[in-house]
């Protein structure tokens, strides 16, 4: 039964990910075509500038794979395996939750997890450090980004999971409706001041030092020494809507997972049950 | 005994403590492409310093909303 329901959620999963794939490459390369572009441009200007004050220019980076592998094959592949990861986990939350979460329908608590899978690995921790495309971020920061990105997700999950007990626990003494939403608003308030803590992008000393205080790693407009712009600084378009397509990516792939697992759950629990019931008839 | 309500709840409880095993590692396995995937030849690199796993799931890295270069 646990081998059933994980398999068919990490199939979920899969297709899940083939479907944020096929949206991906539709409307997210494009997107990320234009960073590329931009990015290429302003090294050229970068070059040019420091051409003309007599500095070495900086070394280009080496091609590994060409832009027409990652942009067809290498996305499908990497959005594939991570669906996939996302429904091997969603199942294992779903098989541990059955029947210990109260009256839920099994198809309710597909779309529940998944929702929650949705919030806490990917919308929580994109409201802080947003998807970036292209020619936004640091080199130097990586090490620093990834860590401050997973502690936003681990900050999420743990707070969710403290909120769902919360709930739990005044159920009985508020009534579900008024124990969720208090259960809601400590999450909120959680979230909140972990954000608040953690640093803005723009802030890492490493960019400090380099750029002065800015928010984000967003590139600024290009000046000469004069002061005059001779590149503009990265499309704001480009930018909101490559973090809006990643956004909906994100929708599509946990509402597969949430609207497909669900009829297939059901089926595979039906199955049990009437298995169970057969042995108490003849007993 | 009384018949429970066929898809009104989900009253099957699987035993997780005999299913511990399996569920342990799917969710180290999943963790695992989790990294690869998001993570691995960027901050840290599991196979030194090579980017070929990075290069490759360049796209899929930015556009899932993970730090990238």
């Amino acid at each position: 039964m646990e081998t059933k329901l994980i398999l068919r959620g990490a199939l979920t999963g899969a297709l899940g990910g083939l479907l944020a794939f096929v949206f991906a490459r539709i409307f997210a390369e494009p997107r990320i075509q234009a960073a590329i572009d931009y990015e290429s441009g302003r090294d050229a200007a970068q070059a040019a500038l420091d051409e003309a004050a007599g500095r070495p220019a900086a070394a280009e980076g080496m091609e590994i794979f060409s832009r027409g592998i990652q942009a067809n094959l290498g996305i499908g592949v990497g959005m594939v395996a991570f669906g996939l990861a996302m429904g091997a986990l969603f199942a294992v939350v779903y098989t541990v939750s059955l029947g210990r979460v109260g009256r839920v329908r099994a198809r309710v608590l597909a779309l529940l997890i998944a929702g929650a899978g949705l919030l806490t690995m990917y919308l929580v921790p994109f409201a802080k450090y947003p998807a970036n495309p292209p020619a936004v971020g640091h080199e130097e920061t990586i090490g620093a980004r990834s860590g401050l990105y997973l502690v936003m997700v681990a900050g999420s999950i743990l707070f969710l999971l403290g909120a769902l007990w919360l709930g739990r626990k005044l159920a009985p003494r508020l009534g579900v409706w008024n124990a969720t939403l208090v259960a809601a608003a400590g999450f909120a308030v959680l979230t909140a001041i972990l954000m608040a803590v953690l640093p803005p992008l723009g802030h890492l000393s490493a960019n400090v030092n380099e750029y002065g205080v800015q928010a984000t790693e967003t590139p600024l407009p290009l000046k000469d020494p004069d002061g005059t712009i001779v590149f503009p600084g990265f499309p704001a378009d480009t930018l909101f809507e490559f973090r809006f397509y990643s956004v909906i990516a994100q929708v599509i792939l946990w509402g597969t997972i949430g609207l497909v697992f669900g009829p297939l759950a059901e089926r595979v629990l039906g199955g049990a049950r009437e298995g169970t019931a057969r042995v108490t008839a003849d007993a | 005994m009384a018949s429970i309500p066929a898809d009104s709840s989900t009253p099957v409880v699987l035993p997780v403590s005999k299913a511990a095993l399996l569920l342990g590692l799917t969710v180290l396995v999943a963790l695992l492409i989790y990294y690869f995937v998001g993570i691995d030849q960027g901050a840290t690199s599991l196979f030194g310093d090579d980017s070929h796993v990075h290069e490759f799931v360049h796209d899929a890295r930015h556009f899932l909303g993970f730090p990238c270069h």
